[in-house]
């Protein structure tokens, strides 16, 4: 069985993920291990977490990117989710998942500008 | 309506098949002479068509076979009574005037009954009679109300339509002037709303305006308080502008804390605000 990965990429300082699969359980916990590994080798100080692609969103993935933003911090790397559906932005605030002091923003390029001003 | 309804003899029904046109002038008769006529509001010729038409249709319907009506027998009643019934209420007629149509020809059908000698177990019969009027009186009672209640539905339908207007007042920049009071079903269409058109202009602020907010309670705080975390989730601001100082005093007095909401008195400050964040500045041509 070929382990499903999803990809970071390296731009300049950041690492950028883009998550265009269904994401399930297993697949997240990847992501976060992957990702801290990756914060480590390249001493990235962004990370662009792009989740346009996903239409649905359980509590549980939720929580890990939250965690992903807090364990970012950790390492000295600043976290912004972008692209969030409408449908998911209600769902998770009628789960009372708020994400707080996680940054926000509308779509990739807007992250990336807003991902600068906080490295500056 | 009454599922199980007894026959009415066939006795019965021949003798009112027999008298049927006697028994229509008697009720002519005596709805022109009653206190609920509404000659103002339908011409004599009408009353009488409708009479002549109700009184044929139940008659027919009495010596059908269904006994209850749904039955396929009672249609004709239905519908005509249908009718009627709006018809009534669209020339203002009240549902106790339309009921009491119905209702006068009690008298008239059972002044037969009783006047003929040939019907056997006639308090039975009667009786019978007078149960299947009623149900038809309340039958047109219940299609007024019926239709009173699909206009209010259609009304608040459009209600809800014309009270969440999203409006882009800049690039970049939305409006949500709210009107009225906020309750879950209406909060749900507001944000949802709210959320489609950040997604489609991928404006980064919205200015939520409360001068059309009469009052503000903790339930309609907490809605939001919701509206601009799903906002902040993808991606967008939320300035609130237009609290009233009694709302304010409100909010202080309920201790609902707004968290770190950004707030303005007006929704002018608000837009100077929003247009200051992405640098731009109004000022006078030279």
């Amino acid at each position: 069985m070929t382990l499903e990965r999803i990809a970071i990429v390296k731009i300049e300082e950041c690492l950028l993920v883009t998550i265009q699969v269904d994401m399930h359980d297993r697949l997240a916990l990847t992501l976060r291990e992957d990702l801290g590994e990756r914060l480590l080798t390249t001493q990235a100080r962004g990370v662009l977490l792009d989740i346009s692609g996903l239409d649905t969103l359980d509590t549980f993935i939720a929580r890990v990117l939250a965690g992903i933003s807090s364990m970012a911090k950790l390492l000295g790397a600043e976290t912004v989710l972008v692209g969030m559906q409408p449908a998911v932005a209600m769902t998770l605030v009628e789960l009372g998942l708020t994400l707080e002091g996680v940054h926000t923003s509308l779509d990739v390029d807007r992250g990336m500008a807003l991902l600068k001003k906080l490295l500056v | 309506m009454i599922k199980d309804l007894r026959q009415i003899s066939t006795q019965t029904v021949g003798l009112i098949q027999e008298q049927q046109d006697e028994i229509l002038k008697d009720w002519i008769e005596s709805q022109l002479t009653a206190d609920t006529l509404r000659l103002d509001l339908m011409d004599q010729k009408k009353l009488e068509q409708e009479s002549k038409a109700l009184l044929k249709a139940l008659t027919a319907a009495l010596g059908g076979q269904g006994r209850d009506f749904t039955a396929p027998n009672w249609q004709a009643v239905n519908g005509l009574l249908k009718e009627i019934s709006e018809a009534r209420d669209k020339a203002g007629f009240s549902p106790t005037e339309t009921a009491t149509f119905v209702l006068s020809l009690r008298h008239p059908l059972v002044e037969r009954l009783l006047s003929s000698k040939k019907i056997s177990s006639l308090d039975e019969e009667v009786w019978l009679l007078l149960d299947i009027l009623d149900q038809l009186a309340i039958f047109t009672t219940e299609v007024y109300q019926r239709r009173r209640e699909a206009t209010i539905h259609r009304q608040q339908e459009e209600m809800e339509e014309l009270s969440t207007p999203v409006v882009k007042i800049w690039d970049g920049i939305l409006a949500l002037p709210l009107v009225g009071t906020l309750d879950t079903r209406r909060s749900q269409m507001v944000t949802e709303a709210l959320l489609d058109a950040i997604n489609t202009t991928g404006a980064e602020i919205a200015i939520i305006d409360l001068t059309g907010v009469p009052a503000i309670d903790t339930r309609m705080a907490q809605h939001l308080m919701r509206t601009v975390a799903a906002s902040r989730l993808m991606g967008a601001n939320c300035i609130l502008s237009g609290i009233r100082p009694q709302i304010a005093q409100t909010i202080v007095h309920l201790k609902i804390n707004l968290g770190d909401i950004k707030t303005e008195s007006t929704l002018a400050a608000a837009l100077k605000t929003a247009l200051a964040t992405y640098g731009l500045k109004v000022t006078v041509s030279e």
